[in-house]
């Protein structure tokens, strides 16, 4: 049965290969997307621990910003 | 309509519906590929090649479907002069780009067995092949410049000149004799593909969409952030 599965009365080689590069290619578009995000995540997360107590203070009343951070595992608000 | 799709709440949206939507596209994803290669029967003359058309179909359905949409994108921040709308066209432009690759790619090995070539310069596959460099072009338009402005009047040109290649597409095997099938599946006449068919076709193009919309997403956040640090940089 899984024989049979395999070579699909010889066009397996065609399927499989078909299926497998689909699934490649959106394993490595969903990292990619992944670790961009990550990248600039882990960019505002240092910009904003540079920034004085006033300079966060304005930066808090925006909602993407706090949004943001909420994604940041060690951030106390 | 401008409102939900503002920065803000788009932002807020995708934190909290991308884990969901990624946990149904894996259940999506598993039964689609059950049904596409076990449950799912073999054509009486195609036999198991047919299987390709799976993840062929859907793939070439999407990245139609996303150039339209980063067409009518580009056409709507030219018109309303909102940015927010090319920055959502960009976020929409990898995914597209992807599923038109793989579309061009599975289609290229369901053509050996089926016509006995990898690739024929056919109306339908040409017009395709175009489509891809269309995305490839957006996507360059976007890295290449420095300057943002230019970034923006290149990549929406590109958008709105490369709409004018999805009737084309849509329509080559009806307007010219193809080696390429005329369409199986139609919304307005009753389509041709049997249910047992059907069903794993709709699966792995629900599933596909799903995937496209957890990339938008990512890629929305990042492009969010990314201002936000040049936010951070004025303060």
């Amino acid at each position: 049965m899984i024989e049979k599965l395999f070579s699909m009365d010889g066009y397996g080689v065609f399927v499989w290969s078909a299926f497998i590069f689909t699934l490649f290619c959106c394993c490595i578009l969903y990292l990619v997307a992944k670790i961009q995000l990550k990248k600039q995540e882990n960019k505002f997360f240092v910009k904003f621990g540079k920034l004085t107590e006033e300079k966060i203070k304005i930066a808090k009343k925006q909602k993407i910003n706090k949004e943001i951070l909420v994604n940041k595992p060690d951030y106390n608000f | 309509m401008f409102q939900i799709i503002n920065p803000k709440n788009l932002f807020s949206l995708s934190n909290k519906i991308r884990k969901i939507l990624f946990f149904l596209f894996i259940i999506l994803i598993a039964i689609g590929l059950l049904e596409a290669l076990w449950f799912s029967p073999k054509d009486y003359i195609q036999s198991h090649a047919v299987r390709i058309m799976y993840v062929h179909v859907p793939s070439a359905w999407i990245s139609l479907g996303t150039f339209s949409i980063m067409g009518l994108l580009s056409i709507s921040s030219f018109i309303f002069k909102n940015k927010n709308f090319l920055i959502m066209s960009k976020c929409l432009a990898s995914s597209g780009f992807m599923f038109s690759l793989i579309a061009l790619v599975t289609g290229s090995i369901w053509g050996k067995p089926t016509w006995g070539t990898w690739w024929a310069w056919d109306s339908r596959i040409t017009a395709m092949l175009l489509l891809g460099f269309f995305y490839f072009m957006y996507i360059l338009s976007w890295q290449i410049f420095e300057k943002e402005e230019t970034k923006q009047k290149i990549s929406t040109i590109i958008a709105i000149l490369g709409i004018i290649n999805i009737p084309i597409i849509k329509f080559s095997v009806d307007w010219w004799s193809t080696l390429h099938q005329s369409s199986s599946v139609n919304i307005l006449s009753k389509s041709t593909i049997h249910s047992s068919m059907m069903v794993p076709l709709v699966i792995m193009t629900v599933a596909f969409v799903m995937f496209s919309a957890i990339i938008f997403l990512m890629k929305y956040n990042a492009e969010i952030i990314k201002l936000k640090n040049k936010g951070l940089d004025r303060l």
